[in-house]
């Protein structure tokens, strides 16, 4: 059997809209897909999940707390490469919208965010680990989505262009 | 049979969002059930403050991806009803077919892609052999069904774009509805037999509580007055006065109690109370089905939610086939100071935006209630109840089970965190 792309699927402070696209472009392509894609984490559909040896790691959501902090480092020690997917991702926004509170609405939420381990800011996946390509919009645009697995399929000689 | 046990599932996989469930068992008796909602808040109902009215909608739509079009339509709802604005009929009938794909995709989401694993005992889509390649064909037809729906009707089925207040910017063609109106008609058959599936698939808990949905006279999700299953009938704008909220120290969402006690809102909840609504052509063919509501039996929520997808597609193809769709102008604003509640059926359940705005529009105070948020009680209450009967399993089939249970509910995370500051007599407490 010839080798699958192995990728991972993440999510993180966000609404999930672009997993939402990625599950909605299955509809037309799964069984094309499950040949080549190797789906080794992606919660919304496993309940056993593997994040080790990615080729791709696709990650949705800004960066909200310590705990996220933490795995989204583990990912990209486990991944090849790195996709920032979607607005949140790619630009912190709207999930970083704490970030720009004034006084009174800071003073409002602390309790909140000390309680939960939260970082002083929401961050873009970029200020936390290094990334290698993004795929913006909100939710991401399944054009830009689909060109671009093509051209990883290729770069990772699963597909021969 | 285990004497002390202790559970604890980080991130439980196959919702929407982010959560994680602990569990102690001491002596054969549960002392605690933790179900802590992860998932970051992202302060809406603070952000919101200070914003136009006119970009609410569209900003309140990111609370959520796969519930983004109920957001959308309850927040305009708020504002129309704030700034005392009617929308046309042909408006109601559009936003009546962007929720029903709304509906029909999130739906089918969970039950094929959520809960048939479950049934089918697999792991996941992707572990079903060949033999289930028509089943999963029919799967992702039934999804796509609904997506191009709201993608005609809405612009896009996450985030859409063609709803605005009081009408819609783009109108769908003839050619388009003929085109919708035979894809829903090809995957008709496909849905009674998921309902068959699904009222055979012998999984039950039963609880007694209380339920309480919009009871809409044609089971639109839009419009009409919040029933409960003790009787009480409530106008959209008091729903608010009958909700206690509860704070759960470790959990990211509020919870909710209602008249003081645990409920339950979503699709059985919306059977239960109100299936003499369903479509004449649904309550025809669903009828075995259907005669086994009302019920308690937590997984009876998957086959309410299928019957939901056949009502979706009946009423979608009657309102395509009798109406055509004309370009209309959008009414005249008027801006005014006041306050303004939508209340709509998400696919979880009953979904409460409420918007206060000041002279210039601009957004003073806001506040949003979420079904998964709602049913939270319910849910720890269900999982205390379940694990005694399942204590004599091995505590990878106990974990599943756990997680099955909760997946019935198809809770959704990444809407249900929210914290609200409540106000009383205009000042924050």
């Amino acid at each position: 059997m010839s080798r699958k792309l192995r990728v991972g699927w993440f999510s993180f402070t966000c609404c999930e809209g672009s997993t939402m696209i990625l599950v909605e472009l299955m509809n037309e392509r799964f069984f094309k897909w499950r040949e080549l894609l190797d789906f080794r984490y992606f919660r919304t559909l496993k309940g056993k999940n593997d994040m080790t040896d990615l080729d791709i790691a696709f990650v949705e959501g800004a960066i909200a707390n310590h705990k996220e902090e933490e795995m989204v480092k583990k990912i990209r020690a486990n991944c090849k490469k790195m996709v920032a997917i979607g607005s949140c991702a790619c630009t912190g926004a709207p999930a970083n919208q704490r970030n720009f509170f004034d006084k009174s609405r800071k003073t409002e939420i602390q309790f909140i965010l000390d309680r939960f381990g939260n970082t002083d800011k929401v961050l873009k996946l970029s200020e936390v680990v290094k990334v290698d390509d993004l795929i913006s919009g909100c939710p991401m645009d399944e054009k830009v989505f689909l060109k671009k697995l093509d051209q990883y399929l290729s770069e990772f000689g699963i597909l021969h262009a | 049979m285990h004497e002390n046990l202790d559970i604890n599932i980080e991130q439980i996989s196959k919702t929407e969002g982010h959560a994680d469930l602990e569990v102690k068992v001491r002596h054969g008796s549960v002392e605690y059930v933790k179900l802590k909602i992860s998932e970051n808040k992202r302060f809406y109902t603070q952000a919101v403050r200070n914003r136009h009215f006119k970009s609410v909608p569209q900003f309140v739509s990111r609370i959520c991806g796969t519930c983004s079009i109920a957001h959308l339509t309850c927040s305009m709802e708020a504002v129309e009803k704030c700034l005392n604005i009617t929308p046309s009929y042909q408006t109601e009938l559009l936003r009546k077919l962007a929720v029903y794909g709304m509906m029909i995709r999130d739906h089918a989401l969970h039950l094929y892609f959520f809960c048939l694993p479950d049934l089918f005992k697999v792991d996941s889509v992707f572990d079903f052999d060949k033999s289930k390649d028509a089943l999963v064909k029919k799967a992702f037809s039934v999804k796509s069904a609904g997506n191009n729906l709201s993608k005609t009707v809405a612009g896009r089925a996450i985030h859409a774009t063609y709803q605005r207040i009081g009408s819609f910017s783009h109108i769908p063609s003839r050619e388009d509805t003929l085109t919708l109106i035979r894809e829903l008609k090809s995957v008709r058959n496909y849905v009674l037999e998921l309902i068959e599936l699904f009222y055979d698939c012998g999984f039950t808990f039963e609880r007694e509580t209380r339920f309480v949905a919009l009871a809409t006279k044609d089971f639109s999700f839009l419009e009409g007055e919040i029933k409960s299953s003790d009787g009480t009938m409530i106008k959209e704008e008091e729903y608010w006065h009958y909700l206690n909220q509860i704070v759960i120290p470790y959990s990211q969402a509020t919870a909710f109690k209602f008249k003081g006690d645990e409920f339950m809102v979503g699709a059985l909840a919306r059977i239960n109370l109100n299936r003499d609504a369903l479509h004449r052509r649904t309550r025809n063919d669903a009828a075995k089905y259907l005669g086994i509501f009302p019920s308690y039996n937590i997984y009876h929520n998957n086959l309410a939610q299928a019957i939901e997808i056949l009502h979706c597609i009946d009423h979608s193809i009657q309102l395509l086939e009798e109406n055509e769709f004309k370009e209309e102008s959008a009414p005249a604003i008027r801006i005014k100071q006041g306050k303004g509640v939508g209340v709509i059926e998400a696919p979880r359940g009953t979904l409460y935006h409420m918007l206060e705005l000041d002279r210039e529009g601009k957004v003073r105070y806001a506040n949003f209630v979420i079904p998964t948020a709602q049913n939270q009680i319910k849910m720890e209450k269900d999982i205390a109840g379940i694990i005694p009967k399942i204590l004599d399993m091995n505590k990878h089939d106990i974990h599943h089970e756990l997680e099955k249970v909760v997946r019935a509910y198809d809770p959704c995370m990444s809407c249900a965190s929210h914290f609200l500051r409540v106000k009383w007599n205009g000042s924050f407490v």
